[in-house]
């Protein structure tokens, strides 16, 4: 067993569960969205993308790109919130709750792939 | 390029995690401890704030409690986050500086430099390997003569010298193994523009692979490699001869080892042209005894020419048991000493050869023999460019460098293919061929090295050539060779060797036709090749050699005098 792999597979898990627990509930309801969920799933991204560093792999490369844009869509989904709540005051709306969802969304599909990628390459290790 | 960014990345991992997760626990902490508003009312931060206060806290310690003033908890949680952020901001910079001072990060980036100064190179350019003496004068030479040069060497320490060495070009040069086919890339292998590769590192093995990897990635381009010689020592040189496709014909060049420089005169052409630069051409004695002192590589090299050519010679070595002993015998000694050249028979010699590898015995040998016999022709070995005053001041007949013969050859070969095509003909020929093709040089030359000069036919450099073979008029040799400044007088040059669709004609006749598309070339006094090109260029040069008179160059002239 590969302690590195252990924690690299952790972090990519992660940050698809806590991204898929945010996304989940009605899209424009702001009662189902806490904001340390999303926070959390920033941190996690964020660990997620850096772990993926300094691959020269194919697969390693693939990895980061998605990574980098889920880390893209979650950047644009807490900037839509910050600007809602403390810039101009509107409050969590409907409107602004489902485009941070959407946004949020968008970033769980790329970590989805990237989970793809992470089983596909386990598989090809046990041939 | 991906070098670099994988490196930074691979390196930033350890400290970018560290300081997200730094942040995170700041930010959380910051959040959830309870406050108090200006009214006593209990207040938590949000996220928004928490991470805009962690931000400028963690840079700037100077901060004001934001938006109202921290309760006892959150001030103890500041101070907690405070430390953490600090000392991870500094193990960031910590690690930044060590990054850029990393030897791996900076080689990846001269290397990248490198690689894009070559590949912006518009103009050809040599690939030199091996910046030792040899390479060193070779570039050096180049660079004189407007050829561009990229230099790959193993030795960092030999790359930077070139910085501070005032040549005339701009060197792109990299420390690398040249062995490794990457690198030859990186200094511009495959590039359009690559004339030829030169390979003169110390190892004959490093300077096989260099030819061989050249040969298979870019086989059009000429390479010039350093190898053994066939017992000449180890100065033998080898040239790939790009219209060949095997291997084999990596030939050792005839007339092109350190023999052909040495003070026996009458040898052929190829020995004349020594690479002494412009001067005299010199006639050492030739009957009457000489002394060589010192029998290593160049020593041995001169004894053998020495025998072969039938001068009776007398070896002076202090250390037989390393070098091996002549088959003629020796005289035992350094020769620095009075006693050891009498011994040897200096009052009978008309010639001594001061030749060992250490360039302080030699200057030594050389005085002392001045001191017995004033009148001696003498002839000092040179191994270190850096001594270039003293052995200006001992005025030997003749100074040999071995490296910076070497060196010359090659450029000169560099500079003609056709030459080194010329130098494996004649050396087929009979020697009182040569002898003669040589005296008639030199009456050319009278006092200087003769110049050579390759010419290919083409409408650029030979218009009015081209002008004339398309009326449908003949030019013969015989023509063209004349002065243009007075018909009457014979240009001071010779056409050494005229190539036609891969044909090569060896000193043809003079009523040989010449055709636009053929290659040339010529040896002989620079005035004699200059005007030779003017023939080719002038309508009314190459009218008057022809026919002795002038036709009209004008449009209207040419009508009036011609209806």
């Amino acid at each position: 067993m590969n302690p590195e792999k252990v924690v690299f597979g952790f972090f990519i898990i992660l940050s698809l569960t806590l991204n898929f627990g945010f996304v989940l509930g009605e899209i424009d309801n702001p009662v189902h969205r806490h904001v340390y969920e999303l926070f959390a799933v920033v941190v996690v991204n964020f660990i997620a993308t850096i772990l993926k560093f300094g691959d020269r792999s194919q697969m390693g490369a693939v990895l980061l790109a998605t990574s980098l844009v889920a880390i893209l869509q979650l950047f644009a989904a807490t900037l839509v919130w910050a600007l809602a709540v403390h810039v101009n005051g509107e409050g969590m709306t409907e409107v602004v709750t489902a485009s941070i969802v959407s946004l949020s969304a968008g970033a769980m599909l790329a970590n989805v792939i990237s989970v793809i990628l992470l089983i596909i390459e386990t598989v090809m290790l046990r041939r | 390029m991906n070098n670099i960014v994988f490196l930074i990345m691979r390196r930033m991992r350890l400290l970018l995690l560290t300081l997200v997760v730094v942040y995170a626990v700041s930010v959380l902490g910051m959040t959830l401890i309870p406050g108090r508003d200006g009214d006593g009312n209990v207040w938590y931060m949000d996220i928004f704030h928490a991470f805009y206060f962690v931000s400028f806290m963690s840079t700037t310690i100077r901060f004001g409690e934001i938006p109202y003033e921290f309760s006892d908890a959150q001030r103890l949680w500041v101070t907690f986050s405070l430390y953490l952020t600090v000392i991870s901001w500094l193990y960031a910079i910590g690690t930044i500086i060590t990054l850029l001072q990393d030897k791996l990060f900076q080689r990846a980036i001269a290397e990248r430099l490198f690689a894009r100064r070559v590949r912006r190179m518009r103009e050809p350019f040599y690939l030199v390997c091996g910046y030792g003496e040899t390479g060193e004068t070779l570039v050096r030479s180049f660079t004189e003569h407007g050829q561009h040069v990229a230099v790959l060497d193993r030795d960092e320490a030999r790359i930077s010298q070139i910085q501070l060495q005032n040549l005339r070009d701009y060197v792109p040069a990299l420390a690398a193994d040249a062995r490794v086919p990457l690198h030859l890339q990186e200094a511009g292998l495959r590039h359009r523009d690559c004339a030829g590769v030169v390979a003169v590192t110390d190892d004959n093995e490093t300077n096989l692979k260099i030819a061989i990897t050249s040969k298979l990635l870019h086989p059009e381009i000429q390479v010039i490699a350093r190898g053994p010689g066939r017992g000449r020592g180890e100065y033998g040189l080898f040239r790939h001869r790009p219209d060949h496709r095997s291997l084999r014909n990596l030939l050792p060049l005839p007339g092109q080892g350190l023999a052909d420089t040495l003070p026996v005169p009458a040898q052929p052409l190829a020995r004349r042209r020594g690479g002494r630069g412009p001067g005299e051409p010199l006639y050492p004695p030739r009957d009457g005894l000489w002394l060589v002192c010192g029998y290593g590589r160049f020593g041995k090299v001169v004894a053998e020419l020495f025998r072969h050519e039938g001068i009776p010679a007398v070896v002076v070595e202090e250390r037989p048991d390393i070098t091996g002993e002549p088959p003629t015998g020796y005289v035992h000694g350094r020769g620095t000493e009075a006693e050891t050249l009498i011994e040897a028979g200096i009052q009978e010699a008309v010639g001594i050869v001061a030749g060992t590898d250490d360039d302080t015995n030699n200057l030594s040998v050389v005085m002392t023999a001045r001191e017995l016999r004033p009148d001696l022709f003498v002839t000092l070995r040179q191994n270190d460019t850096g001594n270039n005053d003293l052995v200006r001041a001992v005025g030997a007949d003749m100074v040999m460098h071995p490296s910076a013969i070497v060196a010359e050859q090659i450029r000169i070969l560099a500079g003609h293919p056709l030459l080194a095509e010329f130098f494996v003909l004649a050396g087929q020929r009979p020697n009182a061929w040569a002898c003669e093709l040589v005296s008639r040089l030199s009456a050319m030359v009278s006092r200087h090295v003769p110049v050579v000069s390759e010419i290919r036919l083409d409408a650029g450099i030979a218009p009015a050539l081209v002008e004339a073979h398309e009326r449908g008029e003949k030019l013969t040799l015989d023509e063209l060779f004349r002065d243009p400044w007075g018909r009457a007088r014979q240009l001071p040059c010779i056409l050494l060797m005229l190539c036609r669709e891969g044909n090569k004609i060896m000193m043809p006749a003079s009523d040989t036709q010449i055709e636009p598309g053929d290659s040339l070339l010529l040896a002989g006094a620079h005035r004699g090749v200059a005007r030779f090109r003017w023939n080719l260029a002038h309508n009314a040069a190459l009218d008057y050699v022809r026919s002795g008179r002038v036709r009209p160059q004008g449009w209207l002239w040419r009508h009036v005098r011609f209806r």
